[in-house]
């Protein structure tokens, strides 16, 4: 998408309503079957109720977002950014700009995130392990599937908020999620050997 | 396009990408990407051969790539197909399991990594027709090596008729039939002498083995699982299945994915456990333990009066004695009931108590576990292998370890083996999933580039040339090398053949076979 499309979109989320529809049709160009038709738009511009402690940048300059190019996740329309923070295992914080309907696993490894997803994101492993740091937020996500819970009892260092990335689906209300990347490997084997 | 470089790439996304003639370039500045070891001592890029083409292999391999810029990666496989027991260990019917092949073959396509198949380093494997490599002619080429071949063998029960009698099969032999591993293609498990299975073992490959003989073999028909098994299990007279353990449900190794399919499946029946084996108040239990308990306690979505097979986790038994017929076939196994010091506790003890009873079995497979064993020039090479436990010794980290005279104070110590490494099972032992052995292949990874960043002493400090330099020492047509380009031509010949039979891929099971399709 050009820098012009990006910014006219930009612009068109700033605008009344009333001129929504002139906007769509002289950009209709840039429409594509999986922009949410005009109507179902929010019409006013508030932050949504949200994941996020304090109130989440509703907007926030376009050229910011990372993302890039890629199947599975699709670039977010300028307003209507969703916010997660991923905290690696360094404890540096990555916040990331995407759109509804991406899962964790899709958003970490677009924004080259250590977190691997060995079995593709098909809820066969626990490899994209993630723990939801804030427990209102998790209280907000659909119920894991037994399929997720059977691996996540599987997955090294659970906790009562861990969920797999790939089962976590971005949403609106989830805006502003915070999620840590637990440590992927175990020192454990080292200290066993000492015990020796 | 450098966006695009930059970009890792999600699986599903690699496959379409994969073909493209560009992606050569772009994998290879993808895998370097984070760096952050010197490219080099004295200007030479690090060079690390891997035995074995496993998981352990494949992510300590993706892991060193991705930590020491330049990497140059040679990985040697017995076989002349990659993969190891993602091919020939993974049930058939769990293809997502598979999935990581798709991380693999990222890892593959880089020009740093050369796949050097059929070529065993140091042992002549039973199921080996290709070239074996000494230990020491392939340690001279390069900076480390890093053992990652598995666990080969598997542990035997030791009691009396085990190998005697037919009909008592290694699930080792079972998994790696269905699976087309060459070495069994042959077996031919014979499952029409009566209509009970008796498993040997509570581990997740006995719930494998359980759920090729229960589940409907339309299913797995459409899996990559040999035409010959379909064959052999559609005719297949089993019609109860015994689990048996030596312990309890509280200190089963199986785990809950695996058995809550078993209790899934259309038409088969679970025969309820020993309910004194649980607590009474499973909801005070750890998350995992507690689910999977209730899962046992839950029983099968399926009834007996609509069920035309069954299954039991039996628990509390130590096998004691095969008894057979008279033409020396397996029938009975004749099993010591034992007592459990503290039943609720994962690591309680057992001990076997003199009450003795009978388990009716047209069949049996031994599932008690994998077994590593050393590899011929590991002693030369001064490498520790721990026999009893079927690891090599290393540091935890999978740093190889040898024995040093300390020679002030006159005895002899435990040291690190400079470039010497080990990573999956033949490390840890042969526990644990994918994801485990990825974790262990990950801190191996890491110890090397921390190693090679530190300057730490190497297997050779001069030049080395890994398998370039090693390949003149080597006939290589006599070898039939296969090269990944070869892997592709087997792969495909595969897939081609699987589209006919109307599943995911036939496998060849001949070695012959391999080597034709992989020209």
């Amino acid at each position: 998408m050009s820098t012009t499309k990006i910014l006219t979109r930009g612009l068109h989320s700033l605008r009344s309503t009333s001129t929504l529809a002139t906007w769509n049709r002289s950009f209709s160009i840039i429409s594509t079957s999986r922009n949410i038709p005009i109507a179902s738009r929010p019409k006013i511009i508030t932050p949504p109720r949200n994941c996020a402690a304090s109130s989440s940048p509703t907007f926030r300059s376009f050229s910011t977002s990372r993302i890039q190019q890629h199947g599975h996740i699709t670039p977010p329309k300028p307003g209507e950014e969703l916010y997660v923070t991923f905290i690696d295992k360094d404890d540096k914080e990555h916040k990331i700009a995407v759109s509804a309907g991406d899962n964790l696993l899709d958003i970490a490894q677009a924004n080259d995130l250590e977190m691997e997803g060995a079995c593709g994101g098909s809820c066969a492993c626990s490899t994209c392990h993630v723990i939801v740091l804030d427990e209102d937020c998790y209280d907000k996500m659909p119920e894991p599937e037994d399929d997720e819970n059977d691996m996540l009892d599987l997955a090294f260092g659970l906790t009562e908020t861990s969920r797999l990335g790939c089962q976590v689906v971005m949403t609106k209300e989830l805006d502003g999620l915070r999620v840590k990347l637990p440590s992927m490997t175990r020192n454990l084997q080292a200290s066993d050997f000492s015990q020796k | 396009m450098a966006s695009i470089a930059k970009s890792r790439l999600c699986n599903t996304c690699l496959r379409q990408v994969v073909s493209r003639s560009s992606w050569l370039a772009k994998s290879s500045s993808m895998i370097t990407r984070h760096s952050y070891a010197t490219t080099s001592h004295n200007d030479q890029p690090f060079r690390m051969a891997v035995v074995g083409s496993g998981p352990a292999g494949f992510y300590t391999a993706y892991r060193v790539m991705s930590r020491i810029q330049q990497a140059k990666v040679d990985m040697f496989e017995a076989l002349p197909v990659p993969f190891g027991l993602v091919r020939f260990g993974v049930a058939p019917d769990h293809p997502e399991v598979k999935n990581c092949q798709d991380k693999f073959e990222e890892v593959a396509s880089s020009p740093n990594f050369t796949f050097i198949g059929n070529v065993a380093i140091g042992n002549q494997g039973d199921h080996f027709r290709g070239c074996t490599i000494p230990l020491a002619s392939m340690m001279r080429h390069y900076d480390a090596v890093v053992f990652a071949y598995g666990a080969s063998k598997d542990k035997k029960l030791g009691i009396p008729n085990e190998s005697e009698l037919r009909g008592i099969y290694s699930a080792r032999e079972f998994v790696g039939w269905y699976n087309g591993l060459p070495e069994y293609a042959d077996l031919a498990p014979d499952l029409t002498q009566g209509e009970d299975a008796v498993i040997i073992g509570q581990g997740n490959v006995a719930l494998d083995v359980a759920r090729m003989m229960l589940q409907n073999v339309d299913v797995l028909r459409k899996s990559d699982i040999t035409e010959s098994a379909i064959e052999t299990l559609s005719k297949s007279r089993i019609k109860r299945v015994h689990i048996v353990g030596r312990r309890g449900p509280m200190q089963a190794a199986f785990t809950i994915k695996e058995v809550r399919e078993l209790m899934k499946l259309h038409g088969v029946f679970f025969h309820s456990i020993d309910m004194a084996l649980l607590p009474d108040e499973l909801s005070k239990l750890p998350r995992a333990r507690r689910r999977l308990m209730e899962i046992l306690v839950k029983g099968s979505t399926s009834r007996l009066e609509h069920s035309d097979k069954s299954w039991s986790l039996d628990f509390c038994l130590s096998p004691a004695e095969f008894r057979g017929t008279p033409e020396g076939r397996v029938q009975n196994t004749i099993f010591e009931r034992t007592s459990l010091s503290s039943p609720f506790d994962p690591t309680s003890s057992v001990q076997n108590l003199s009450e003795k009873l009978q388990i009716p079995s047209s069949v049996v497979f031994r599932s008690i576990g994998y077994k590593s064993v050393a590899l011929p020039g590991f002693t030369e090479a001064g490498i520790l292998f721990d026999d009893k436990k079927g690891v090599i010794q290393n540091d935890g980290f999978g740093r190889v370890l040898q024995t040093t005279q300390d020679r002030v104070a006159s005895k002899s110590e435990l040291t690190t083996l400079p470039g010497a490494y080990c990573a999956g099972w033949v490390k840890r032992g042969p526990t644990g999933v994918i994801a485990s052995t990825m974790e262990d292949a990950f801190s191996t990874g890491d110890a090397i580039a921390a190693d090679w960043a530190a300057k730490v002493q190497f297997l050779n400090s001069g030049e080395n040339h890994g398998w370039e330099g090693l390949r003149t020492e080597v006939d290589e047509d006599a070898c039939r090398v296969i090269r990944w380009e070869n892997w592709k031509n087997i792969d495909k010949a595969e897939r081609e053949r699987g589209l006919l039979a109307g599943k995911e891929r036939e496998k060849y099971t001949k070695i012959g076979e391999m080597l034709a399709a992989g020209r």
